[in-house]
């Protein structure tokens, strides 16, 4: 076990938000948080980040309590992709380089220099080390905040809707990516999603939140007609294509 | 810069050879040559490198944290809190003077100066504590700067009204930023402010950096982003102040600078910050020199002629940039 959210609460002035959220993560899981719009997904993943402070509960990452870490402390331990990446006037390498702001004192070191090249690699973004992050492709700017993501060399990955605004080749590569990452390189990602059927293909772990409540929890089988009838109020079945469980809109 | 401060120095009403210059600055000078060097050329170009490079990098800084690339001294309202401060002292301090020529000149300019800075910071100060108290996005900051700006605008134009014939003049005079004010005891004061500034940019110039991936982003980078946007804005401002209180409103330097930058050299703040104190200090000294010898002998302020040259250079920017 590598995350431990126990009780935690959160709400936007007295609108509760989120209401006695508690689960485990394990090592190398790739997590996927489903619900509806206004579920409280986001503010989960800010909570657990501490971008959001929770009002109540705790969060432990390998048995520290995030209350008693500062941010670049966090930082070093838990990485953040909003919803929204955008580009602007600075080299992917540079992109990736600002992953090691939490480690950089006064000037980058040969080991950041080091991270940074391998990270590139790995991402296959090698070629597109020296353009802007402006000219980029959706696909290639969400690599490239992955990339960055990686170059904190965390612990957990958070990631808010990573398949937003993409093609269906480019859902498929990011996901494939994020799961390979957390597989090879032992990092627990949380991926906050609406895509139940990327959901399925890549995910270990599934929690569907109901009004900030965790309404189920578990394997692939917490994805059935009646959860999803619950939390999303739309008629839907799961079949199964080559051994791969798909759901169904009726 | 150097081939500038050359050139700067052997221009003007009183033409030196490169040998004057020379004997001059090692200590082997005539007195009329040291006269004109050392009290009027020298200072005069060290605030134009001082303040070139203390406009362009708070102008940056400004403009990294409050997310607008049109944020500058002028629109978070700092030059028209310090014209205020100005006006206020030459009204009811009476420090507004004019020479047999009918030269205005402003008498004991520290008075005037000190009230500028008052003036400066208030603006600056207001806008924190909403910024601090009511959690003002950045957008919404640059907006309460204008609405600032335009209420210390319009107390300027209430003591103006009011004003004697002299008094307008005078105050009308202290606007025009002129770098041939300050003596070296000044620019010593915006030297030293300067310095600890740049280093305290430069040490943050991650942060900007983060700044400029997103607020999320940045924070979980790890980076406080309101206390870096608070003490950057509070810094940039401090050197604004300073800045405006000694020479005047000098408009243009501050926004067009980091804009060059950023044209040529990226969004990098590693980059930005220090290229555009470069470039802030040569932009300004050139300035200067060409509105000392353009209708030589009479010296024009250096902010009229910044503002001749940026407002066309910032429309060319803005559409160029910012096309549909």
């Amino acid at each position: 076990m590598i995350l431990s959210v126990d009780g935690v609460e959160f709400s936007y002035k007295s609108k509760k938000v989120l209401e006695n959220i508690k689960f485990k993560v394990d090592k190398g899981d790739v997590v996927s948080v489903l619900g509806i719009n206004g579920a409280g997904k986001s503010t989960l993943l800010k909570c657990i980040n501490r971008i959001l402070k929770p009002k109540k509960g705790a969060i432990l990452i390998d048995d520290f309590n995030l209350n008693k870490l500062n941010s670049l402390e966090i930082a070093k331990k838990i990485a953040y992709i909003p919803q929204s990446v955008n580009g602007n006037y600075i080299s992917v390498f540079d992109a990736v380089l600002l992953g090691r702001k939490p480690y950089i004192k006064w000037e980058v070191s040969k080991k950041d220099l080091k991270i940074t090249s391998d990270i590139l690699k790995l991402m296959n973004l090698e070629d597109c080390a020296l353009r802007y992050t402006k000219e980029l492709s959706g696909g290639e700017l969400q690599k490239v905040a992955i990339a960055r993501a990686l170059a904190q060399e965390p612990r957990i990955l958070l990631l808010d809707e990573p398949t937003n605004n993409l093609d269906l080749k480019n859902q498929m590569a990011i996901m494939k990516i994020i799961k390979n990452i957390s597989r090879s390189q032992n990092i627990s990602s949380i991926v906050v999603t609406h895509d139940l059927n990327l959901a399925l293909r890549f995910s270990d772990k599934f929690i569907m939140l109901k009004d900030g409540m965790i309404f189920s929890e578990g394997n692939n089988e917490v994805i059935n007609s009646k959860n999803i009838q619950e939390v999303y109020d739309v008629n839907a079945y799961v079949d199964n294509y080559n051994g791969i469980p798909i759901v169904v809109l009726v | 810069m150097l081939l500038s401060s050359i050139y700067s120095l052997s221009i003007g009403g009183y033409k030196l050879s490169l040998t004057q210059i020379y004997h001059s600055l090692t200590g082997n000078g005539d007195n009329a040559t040291n006269l004109i060097i050392w009290n009027i050329r020298l200072p005069r170009i060290v605030a134009a490198i001082v303040a070139g490079i203390s406009l362009a990098v708070s102008g940056a800084v400004m403009q990294c944290t409050l997310r607008n690339p049109l944020a500058s001294p002028y629109t978070i309202g700092i030059s028209y809190g310090a014209m205020f401060g100005a006006a206020f002292a030459i009204i009811f301090f009476d420090v507004g003077g004019a020479e047999s020529t009918g030269k205005i000149f402003v008498n004991s300019p520290y008075v005037v100066t000190v009230f500028a800075f008052i003036g400066a910071l208030m603006a600056v100060l207001i806008i924190l504590l909403l910024a601090k108290l009511r959690r003002l996005t950045p957008e919404a900051m640059i907006l309460a700067g204008i609405a600032i700006g335009s209420l210390f605008s319009a107390g300027t134009m209430v003591m103006q009204y009011f004003a004697n014939d002299l008094q307008l003049a005078s105050m009308v005079y202290w606007t025009f930023g002129d770098l041939g004010r300050p003596l070296w005891v000044e620019v010593g004061i915006m030297t030293v402010i300067m310095v600890f500034s740049l280093i305290y940019f430069i040490y943050k110039r991650w942060d900007y950096n983060a700044l400029e991936s997103g607020e999320e982003s940045a924070k979980s980078l790890g980076v406080n982003t309101e206390r870096t946007r608070l003490w950057g804005m509070l810094v940039a401002s401090l050197l604004v102040s300073v800045n405006v209180a000694f020479l005047g409103i000098i408009g243009f330097v501050g926004l067009i600078c980091p804009h060059m930058v950023r044209i040529f050299m990226g969004g990098d703040y590693r980059f930005i910050i220090p290229i555009s104190a470069l470039f802030g200090a040569i932009l300004l000294l050139i300035s200067d020199t060409v509105a000392r010898t353009i209708i030589s002998p009479i010296v024009l302020p250096v902010g009229i002629l910044t503002s001749f040259m940026g407002a066309p250079v910032f429309l060319y920017l803005l559409v160029k940039m910012y096309k549909q």
